[in-house]
């Protein structure tokens, strides 16, 4: 049993526009190769030209339709940890490996006090964590805790790898316990959500939901709405365009 | 609390190499992290025009690509049969001595017998220049079964066309409007524009069977019907035509509406341009009310009215012929309702809003420039509308039409180079008068020469086609020929079935290139496989004699080749993204990039355009050896700075001249590549605010494009509504003139030209009974994978590792399907089993797959029982690259007959529930083991080893 801090001062964390997410994996695959060689024991890859390839993955992407008929809407959803305020991958760890940091939020696991027991792999409702199976330990999202603060890096670069590479957009990264970051608004302005807010694990990512736009048909204001039966004669359109052209001297 | 160590700091590896990614056809900036020379991390490169910063899945996993176990080692010779995958390692010497043993007497005496055909080429003016000085006709790239349809459309209509031609306006536009795009296409910059429109609340229309990727997130998804968007885009038009919503003055002002066009049915010019004696075509000019050159001082066009011509003949304007055919009801929204399958409100409000935004959302920039006539005007004025399509309208035998119909939506509403509107990428636009005219005709092609001019360009008419005195093809391919006459792309599809049966001739020497002919770049797969390894009785040799591949991985092309010539990984090679060839030009600035081997390569490979060069110095081609007669240049490297296609106009346009300051043209300058690493792999030069929009009909840049070298004096390009070059292949059909189609050829002329966009029904569909065959099949490629490569990676193959047919759910119904069961598909050429999906976002009546994932046993190192292998399959063994027989004993290509573009979207199927059996697709091939040095790991720790940088994470 491994305990929450009571309040962190920041709280670090993504949020996901489903707007404009394509679905691309562009985040998904650009984690792999910066986590890969970054933070504790490499993501491996099992048969990975096999038969069964199957690999450790921080960040993956759900695509599923929802709706019905004609309303139906295909959905990309990526998903990776959501650094959950009442994280109970945290509080399941029976050695202390899971923790969640006091100063900005983040959730971790420390490899070297990792035992692989999974406990944390089956308390979180996310599916978040994936067991690494070459290394042994539990491998989650970071929040690219050695990009973040990398002193190494450009200003501009010190931001998730998921989030630099995203060619959408469609990935924000900042302070979510600041009203006033540029993340918060976001939330604040598109009605972000939280992921399975029933299961109170109190997440810091949010999800932006796809914009509920109006088919072009009623989008029209009534002026434009194309009329009933006109002309159809070329001389009626001909002599149209002559009078038009007369105007232009 | 514990305390955790978390070590923070430190840069990823101990150097940054800028370089070109080569994951798909974009080419992008990357920044290559190296850590004691090894790839650490690839990244997007902030500074690079054409993915600013951001990198795709491709992009973020070409490690992978580049540690394939699927690399090829060292040249290899066949030693067992073809397809058998037996091969022996030799060396460069030997690669090269048998490669001019073979070639050197095909040159000497037929040179047609070689074909050379590149596929995902970037080197186009290399290797085009290369079969130049060979000698030999037959030569293209992929265009000819990729999107030939949409660039020659583009080209004959605007002098430019959608993608590296041209991109929309992303910052300003207030509707877009996509039109069938393969979802890897300009794969990083389409998704950069997405999110600026979503961000500034604009409209988005896709227009595209599938609602996937791009359709799942815009507004409005238009499930069309596949092939008939052309329909759909003339109900457009005629709704623009109805409501009186178009741009005359933009008409008047930039394109041929106003050319008189000679009526006169029955003669030899009827449908063409009246001319003044200096063959300037006339336009009315309404102060005097008489026939004057377009060009005239002070003329002023009308767009109505018949007049009489100097030989008493009558004309009127092309526009007016535009107002009869499109005003026609038989384009009405409700005739186009039941074919497209769009609802006519539907039709009628996208049109209808498409008015509104363009005519009363106008933007106004306070910028004045000059047009081509001197005018001076204080303004630009923008018709924020904007337009991109690809595969999906291309790859259908009406895809030219349908092409050139979106081009001339987009003309009507003034929206093309225009603020808020489609823009053109330097160096186009470029009318098609100033592309070269096709070489390699029938008294082109000599022993021992080169051709005078480069294989592909754009015809002017019948008089421009490539062939024999009696009408046949010159070209394998018959690209120019009667049965594809604006192939400007060439019909690699062809090349194989057309040399087994040696119509127009057979071949000595099959040549390809990065082209995956064995497998997913070929209709009739199966087919096309027994074609290479299929014998001649009377000989024992081979049908298609000798074949030298090159490529950088053991595709399944490589087991049905003789030599192969393997080649580099995308970060071990020179290449030069030039301005001659594809370039990466936005519609804000110039630029052209190199790549340049950021690791040096670990086997005996080279890359092939050095091998190219080598090899044709060995053979002493023209251009590759100097007047001694010893070897030009000693590799590609050595050509992207050496060579000049003209006095001073090189591969690469930047840091020319011997110090290095000039830009477009300069002489060669040795410290050039030099220049280029230290700007990040790239040249930009932006246009002047001047310049920037109207670029047809815009005096500061048609200077800024001469300044350059695009060409050598100003190109305005007058947009072409209404197409001459359509109508004489017209008159052609009808009889006139000297050059004559073959009598079979001449009806299906005469009903698919056709001097302004029509629309008829895909090829395929007319030649089945629907009733058999009620469906469509489609496949598009996903965001993750380029063709055939992404298999071998080991991370993208665990994202697209088997490929479902994707069923929509009343079809599921109708058959009882679930997830996971499994169908024969069957079309008129073949049945395939498959495992099935559910889908609901797709046209009620088409089913579809990803392309190019399923794989041969045995190919890309894969294990022989991949998913890719067992599950994945190919819609190709359904489609023929030739049509359901008529009976009439002819051979009709699956092919657009205008451009020869490969109809693979043509497809129609029928479907059945299939036992699951052993839950294997078929057809199901033998393994073909190509051999590989690499050791496939049984476990992947990419990263596992890598030292910390300076205390760093690593």
């Amino acid at each position: 049993m491994t305990e929450l801090p009571r309040k962190t001062d920041k709280k670090l964390g993504l949020v996901i526009d489903l707007d404009i997410c394509v679905g691309c994996h562009a985040c998904v695959v650009n984690c792999k190769e910066w986590n890969t060689g970054g933070y504790g024991a490499a993501l491996s890859d099992q048969n990975p030209y096999g038969d069964d390839p199957s690999g450790t993955w921080l960040n993956r992407i759900h695509t599923y339709e929802a709706g019905e008929g004609a309303d139906t809407r295909v959905v990309h959803f990526p998903k990776s940890c959501l650094h959950c305020d009442d994280a109970p991958c945290v509080t399941v760890c029976p050695t202390g490996a899971s923790y969640k940091r006091a100063d900005d939020g983040i959730v971790l696991v420390d490899e070297s006090m990792c035992i692989g027991c999974g406990l944390c792999a089956w308390a979180c409702p996310y599916g978040a964590r994936e067991m690494d199976l070459a290394e042994g330990v539990m491998k989650k999202c970071t929040l690219c805790v050695d990009r973040i603060y990398n002193e190494a890096f450009e200003e501009v670069d010190r931001v998730p790898a998921c989030v630099r590479t995203c060619p959408a957009n469609a990935r924000h990264f900042g302070d979510l316990a600041d009203p006033t970051s540029d993340v918060s608004q976001m939330v604040a302005a598109r009605g972000g959500i939280d992921l399975m807010p029933e299961q109170g694990t109190k997440p810091v990512n949010k999800y932006l939901p796809p914009r509920k736009g109006t088919p072009i048909g009623e989008a029209l204001p009534a002026a434009h709405r194309p009329g009933g039966e006109d002309d159809l004669s070329a001389t009626g359109f001909l002599g149209w365009v002559d009078d038009m052209l007369s105007r232009f001297g | 609390m514990t305390a955790h160590s978390v070590p923070l700091h430190g840069a990823p590896g101990d150097t940054v190499k800028t370089t070109t990614c080569y994951m798909c056809a974009c080419r992008c900036g990357i920044k290559v992290h190296l850590l004691n020379g090894q790839v650490r991390y690839i990244e997007g490169n902030r500074d690079h025009p054409v993915n600013r910063g951001v990198l795709c899945a491709k992009g973020s996993a070409g490690i992978m690509q580049h540690y394939s176990p699927a690399r090829l080692s060292a040249p290899m010779l066949r030693t067992g049969p073809r397809g058998s995958g037996a091969f022996k390692e030799i060396t460069w010497d030997e690669a090269f001595d048998i490669a001019a043993s073979w070639l050197k007497p095909v040159r000497e005496t037929d040179p047609k017998k070689l074909a050379f055909f590149t596929g995902r080429d970037q080197s186009q003016s290399l290797t085009s220049y290369w079969a130049q000085q060979f000698g030999t006709p037959n030569y293209a790239a992929h265009g000819g079964f990729c999107s030939v349809n949409m660039a020659t459309a583009g080209i004959y209509t605007l002098g430019g066309a959608f993608w590296e031609f041209g991109a929309p306006d992303w910052e300003r536009t207030k509707l877009f409007m996509i039109f069938g795009v393969a979802e890897d296409h300009d794969s990083n910059p389409i998704k950069l524009g997405l999110s600026r429109l979503k961000e500034r609340n604009v409209r988005i229309i896709s227009v595209n069977p599938i609602r996937t990727g791009y359709s799942a997130i815009a507004d409005d998804w238009i499930g069309i019907r596949p092939g008939t968007d052309g329909l759909f885009v003339l109900a457009l038009i005629h709704e623009l035509f109805r409501t009186r919503k178009i741009d005359l003055d933009y008409l008047i002002r930039y394109t041929n509406a106003p050319w008189l066009v000679i009526d006169d049915p029955g003669a030899a010019d009827h449908g063409l341009f009246a001319r003044d004696e200096e063959g300037v075509p006339l336009v009315v000019n309404r102060a005097t009310g008489k026939p004057t050159p377009h060009t005239a001082d002070g003329v002023k066009p009308a767009l109505t009215g018949t007049v009489a011509l100097a030989d008493g003949r009558t004309a009127a304007p092309a526009f007016e012929a535009m107002a009869k055919l499109y005003l026609d009801p038989k384009f009405a929204p409700e005739a186009a309702a039941e074919e497209t399958g769009i609802e006519a409100g539907t039709i009628r409000a996208i049109a209808a809003e498409l008015a509104r935004v363009a005519f009363e959302e106008e933007i106004v920039i306070d910028q004045p420039w000059t047009d081509m006539k001197g005018e001076r005007h204080d303004k630009m004025i923008g018709r924020p509308v904007s337009m991109h399509g690809m595969r999906g309208i291309s790859a259908h035998s009406n895809g030219f039409q349908t092409c050139r119909a979106i081009h001339v939506l987009q003309v009507l509403l003034g929206s093309v180079e225009v603020p808020g509107g489609f823009r053109f990428k330097p160096p186009y636009p470029k009318p098609w008068t100033a592309h070269p005219k096709p070489s390699g005709g029938a008294h082109d092609v000599h022993p021992g020469e080169a051709l005078h001019g480069p294989h592909l360009g754009y015809p002017g008419g019948p008089e421009d086609l490539l062939v024999e005195d009696d009408g046949s093809p010159c070209r394998i391919d018959k690209a120019f020929s009667w049965e594809a006459p604006l192939a400007a792309h060439g019909l690699m599809h062809m090349v194989i079935a057309n040399a087994h049966a040696g119509d127009p001739y057979p071949l000595d020497v099959l040549f390809l290139y990065m082209a995956n002919m064995a497998w997913n770049s070929s209709m009739n797969t199966e087919g096309v496989t027994k074609m290479l390894e299929d014998k001649d009785e009377a000989t024992g040799e081979y049908r298609i004699p000798k074949i030298i591949y090159s490529d950088a991985y053991a595709s399944e092309m490589v087991a049905y080749a003789d030599l192969i010539l393997p080649d580099t990984t995308y970060l071990e090679r020179h290449d030069c993204i030039s301005l001659l060839d594809r370039p990466i030009c936005e519609p804000d600035a110039a630029a052209d990039a190199i790549r340049h081997p950021v690791v040096e390569p670990d086997r005996d490979v080279r890359g092939f355009q050095s091998a190219l060069i080598q090899l044709g110095g060995k053979l002493g081609l023209p251009g590759f050896v100097g007047e001694d007669g010893l070897p030009k240049y000693a590799d590609y490297a050595d050509y992207m700075v050496n060579h000049e296609r003209k006095p001073g106009v090189g591969p690469l346009a930047g840091w020319r001249g011997e110090d290095g300051t000039a830009e477009g043209r300069g002489a060669p300058n040795a410290d050039q590549l030099d220049r280029y690493i230290e700007n990040g792999g790239f040249w930009i030069k932006h246009i002047p605010d001047e310049a920037l929009f109207y670029k047809h009909a815009n005096k500061a840049y048609q200077d800024f494009a001469v300044s350059l070298g695009f060409y050598d004096t100003p190109q305005p390009v007058i947009f072409e509504l209404y197409s001459e070059v359509q109508q004489k292949f017209v008159l052609a059909a009808m009889g006139h003139g000297d050059r004559q189609p073959p009598e079979h050829l001449r009806e299906r002329i005469g009903q698919t030209f056709a001097p302004l966009p029509i629309w008829y029904p895909p090829f395929e569909g007319e030649a089945i009974d629907p009733n058999d065959y009620p469906l469509h099949a489609l496949t598009q490629r996903p965001m993750a994978m380029y063709h055939s490569w992404g298999s071998q990676n080991a991370w993208l193959r665990q994202i697209h590792g088997s490929n479902p047919l994707y069923v929509p759910g009343a079809i599921c119904n109708e058959h009882g399907l679930q997830d996971g069961d499994w169908v024969y598909l069957t079309s008129h050429h073949g049945r395939i089993k498959v495992p099935v999906k559910r889908m609901e976002g797709v046209n009620a009546s088409t089913v579809w797959t990803w392309n190019a994932i399923g794989k041969r046993s045995g190919a890309w190192a894969l294990d022989k029982d991949a998913p890719e292998t067992t599950k994945g399959f190919l819609l190709n063994h359904l489609i023929h690259e030739l049509l359901p027989e008529k009976g009439d004993g002819l051979r009709w290509a699956n092919s657009d007959p205008i451009t020869g573009q490969a109809a693979w979207f043509d497809l129609r199927v029928r479907i059945e529930k299939a036992p699951a059996e052993d839950g294997v697709s078929r057809p199901h091939f033998s393994t073909a083991d190509v051999p590989t040095r690499h050791a496939r790991p049984e476990t992947l720790r990419f990263g596992q080893d890598f030292e910390p940088v300076d205390g760093g994470p690593a």
